[in-house]
């Protein structure tokens, strides 16, 4: 039986630290033994790619904020079947039932975004549907 | 066998009148993509039939009062009377967005969508006995209110509605739940029975801190219900808003948020009624008065009556300041007595407005009533009771206000409201003056057709507010014996 | 348990230090990714206090999702410019006074009223007894309440997110 957080957490703690070991360690490895080359083609960002034109500083579309804010709806809608994910046996059909009305309700805008065309960021805003 | 969820059957029907609006709500919504626009009248057919069921349902929900989910709702006469009131609130609502959407080319299904959600919220704080319930509940409302005031989207005025009430919303919202918290972890419940158990209990969880939440409560609540200093969102968004919204917005919220503010107040603070006092005498008189002084100054119609609701919120709060059966009957039959007037007003300002809104000042209304003769003996109507002139709804609200407030010996602030009546009288009579005595204007020549909702939207809120004035005890016995619920 | 307060600490230093980059950076994306920081910090907090559910709803919404539209917003406005001009921190004394009133405030009313702070048993940390007894999962127990108790709350909570989603809709399309 754990007896402290840290304890109770012991396993995520190891593999943490391990991951950071394993990422400090490749880095460090690779600092050592690799070769420096150090000259304009090797400092570009694809070397031996496209040449980048321009800024990345772009600004981005506004239409991208509503599927962002969609995300933001359909998220919280995700973590709620989190918790229902860990006691759903207990609950039984009830908890079924529960959950599917929840479901059904958020689904019902899911069905009306997508009809709407608020999805399609291809085409041009507004031929989701004929006016 | 049936299904067991968690909720009974008896439960389900306490929940009834918001189960048929968030079902025809999603519905609408659904639908909407799949009929395209060739059916823009049926979406509003299909709210004032959900919303007349919605009031078949809370009807048929009183026959067995009692709570629902575990104390979260409670069906009682209260819960029944602001339900219904909202639902009445939302079909006169429809009943002009007929005519003004198909003028704005605005008819989609959303706004009727995004209308019973909000009437839906609205009905679920009628009804709550639990904060959390309250909190969900205004947050529905209050979104939908939130868009539906920038409904028209190309208009910038709308937009700035939107915007600016959203933002002071949420930030209000925020108190509110501020305030929320801080009970819960004052009281360890959020229950409004369980709050008023413990408060009057001898060990009573320390008075400073449950003070402190009252307070924040109370400023989200003072928001929401316009009333000074929270108000000034008011003028800007029931100026920007589309005119039936700004009706809706002044009679919907409003008489939610103050069931809310009763029930809270009343139920779970009551026991610390003398603590939190000050908060509410100072805030009627502050809405009162800068209400009724920034109206005398208007020139715009909608910005008039947006500091005249900031009045009327005054008024309401001045029953609260009472703690009685007697203030808070007084309040209840205040809320629709002032619904119907005010919507009334509203819809007479919305025909006259015409296409784009273009005429709300005040001196388009000049010669209305050589012009159209039928709209200015409504508006005379609506008016008169907003001054509170007997035989109409607003004089016996008034009356009830100020008997509650001497009953509670509030002589000061009895006498300080009817100082600030009459100077309300001054700045509705202009209206009439103006309607009246005045030479026509080029507003007052042109005559749309009446469309019969938009008939049905001017005669209902007169009949209701001459009804209220002629037959007051009909409504008042039923909020009466209802108020002495809220403890 | 030494290790265990030595974890507040670090979570405690990078929700505070996080904050502090956030308010003080001048490149909008470097706050955006200090403010990131300082709320890994805060999920760490709880998780710290066994709270697993809010853990993860910190990391999977706030985490996750809030700060992509926090990123969204950055990268839809241009803020080279901005980036360049001088920062509107000319009121910095009226701000040290405030803060300085605000923090007095708080003080006082912390000293005045530490009886009043029975909401909590503040006596020392959890011994090993209480700990054991929570480790049935903060999250079954907040399933259970969620699901049963506070049954109404969370079906309604979904019309909040069908409002919203209809609301964003309504509000950001260009076309309805």
């Amino acid at each position: 039986m754990p007896t402290s957080l840290t304890e109770t957490y012991f396993p995520v703690l190891l593999q943490a630290l391990l991951a950071m070991a394993l990422a400090a360690g490749l880095l460090t490895a690779s600092y050592l033994l690799g070769k420096r080359v150090r000259n304009k083609v090797k400092d570009m960002p694809y070397e031996s790619g496209i040449v980048p034109t321009g800024d990345a500083r772009q600004r981005f579309s506004v239409k991208f904020y509503l599927v962002g804010m969609l995300f933001i709806l359909f998220d919280i809608e995700a973590i709620f079947l989190y918790p229902w994910a860990v006691v759903f046996r207990d609950l039984r059909m009830a908890g079924f039932v529960e959950m599917l009305i929840f479901v059904v309700l958020i689904l019902s805008g899911f069905f009306y975004i997508w009809k709407k065309g608020a999805l399609d960021w291809s085409k041009p805003e507004g031929a989701g549907r004929k006016q | 066998m049936p299904v067991n969820f968690g909720a009974t059957a008896t439960d389900l029907i306490r929940f009834l009148p918001e189960i048929i609006l968030t079902v025809m709500g999603t519905a609408l919504m659904v639908l909407d993509p799949v009929l395209h626009k060739r059916a823009s009248h049926a979406f509003g057919h299909l709210s004032i039939f959900a919303l007349l069921a919605g009031i078949g349902g809370a009807v048929y929900a009183q026959s067995n009062p009692g709570t629902a989910f575990g104390g979260m709702l409670v069906v009682d006469g209260f819960a029944t009377y602001f339900r219904v009131l909202v639902m009445v609130v939302g079909i006169l609502t429809i009943l002009p967005s007929y005519g003004f959407l198909a003028r704005q080319q605005a008819e989609t299904s959303e706004y009727h969508a995004l209308l019973l959600f909000s009437i839906a919220g609205q009905c679920m704080m009628a009804a709550a006995n639990d904060l959390i319930i309250v909190f969900i509940g205004l947050e529905i409302s209050s979104i939908s209110s939130y868009v539906l005031a920038g409904y028209l989207r190309d208009d910038k005025r709308s937009n700035e509605a939107a915007l600016k009430y959203f933002l002071l919303g949420s930030f209000a919202t925020a108190f509110f739940l501020y305030g929320v918290a801080i009970t819960y972890g004052t009281v360890g419940t959020v229950n409004l029975t369980a709050i008023r158990a413990a408060l009057s209990g001898a060990d009573a969880p320390p008075v400073v801190f449950i003070t402190l939440a009252a307070a924040l409560m109370f400023v989200g609540l003072g928001f929401k219900v316009s009333a000074a200093p929270f108000q000034v969102w008011a003028p800007d968004v029931y100026q920007g808003a589309p005119t039936p919204v700004a009706a809706f917005l002044s009679a919907g919220p409003k008489a939610a948020a103050f069931a809310v503010f009763l029930r809270i107040f009343l139920t779970a603070f009551g026991p610390i009624g003398a603590d939190w006092l000050p908060l509410v005498w100072m805030a009627a008189l502050l809405s009162m008065t800068v209400g009724n002084f920034a109206a005398l100054m208007q020139t715009n119609v909608k910005r008039m009556l947006a500091y005249s609701s900031i009045a009327h919120a005054g008024y309401v709060l001045v029953a609260l300041t009472a703690q009685s059966d007697t203030g808070t009957a007084a309040a209840m039959f205040y809320l629709a007595a002032y619904a119907f007037m005010n919507i009334g007003a509203f819809a007479v300002v919305s025909h006259v407005s015409g296409r784009g809104e273009r005429y709300q000042n005040i001196d388009d209304l000049a010669g209305l009533g050589r012009k159209q003769p039928m709209m200015a003996a409504m508006l005379t109507i609506f008016l008169l009771s907003l001054i509170g002139v007997p035989l109409t709804g607003g004089f016996f609200g008034k009356f009830y206000i100020f008997k509650a407030a001497l009953e509670s010996h509030l002589v000061w602030l009895a006498v300080l409201g009817l100082l600030n009546s009459a100077v309300a009288a001054y700045y509705y009579l202009r209206i009439l003056v103006m309607v009246y005595m005045h030479e026509p204007g080029e507003a007052a020549g042109q005559t749309e057709p009446l469309t019969p909702g938009f008939r049905l939207a001017l005669i209902l809120p007169a009949l209701g507010t001459l009804f209220l004035g002629i037959f007051p005890t009909w409504v008042l016995d039923c909020a009466g014996k209802s108020a002495t619920l809220v403890k | 348990m030494l290790i265990d307060t030595i974890f507040f600490y670090v979570f405690a230093l990078l929700t505070l230090g996080g904050g502090l980059l956030t308010i003080t950076r001048r490149n909008a994306v470097h706050s955006a990714l200090s403010l990131i920081v300082s709320l890994l910090g805060v999920a760490g907090l709880y998780l710290m206090q066994q709270a697993e559910f809010l853990f993860a709803v910190q990391i999977v919404l706030y985490v996750g999702g809030i700060m992509v539209l926090f990123l969204f917003v950055i990268m839809l406005v241009n803020l080279d410019l901005s980036a360049k001009e001088r920062q509107f921190n000319g009121q910095w004394m009226v701000a040290l006074v405030a803060v300085a009133a605000v923090g007095a405030e708080i003080s006082w009313f912390l000293y005045r009223g530490q009886g009043a702070f029975q909401l909590a048993d503040t006596a020392g940390a959890p011994s090993a007894a209480a700990f054991a007894v929570t480790t049935t999962g903060n999250t079954e127990i907040l399933a259970d309440v969620l699901f049963q108790e506070y049954l109404l709350p969370f079906e309604i909570a979904s019309i909040l997110l069908l409002v919203a989603v209809v609301g964003a809709v309504v509000m950001a399309k260009k076309r309805i």
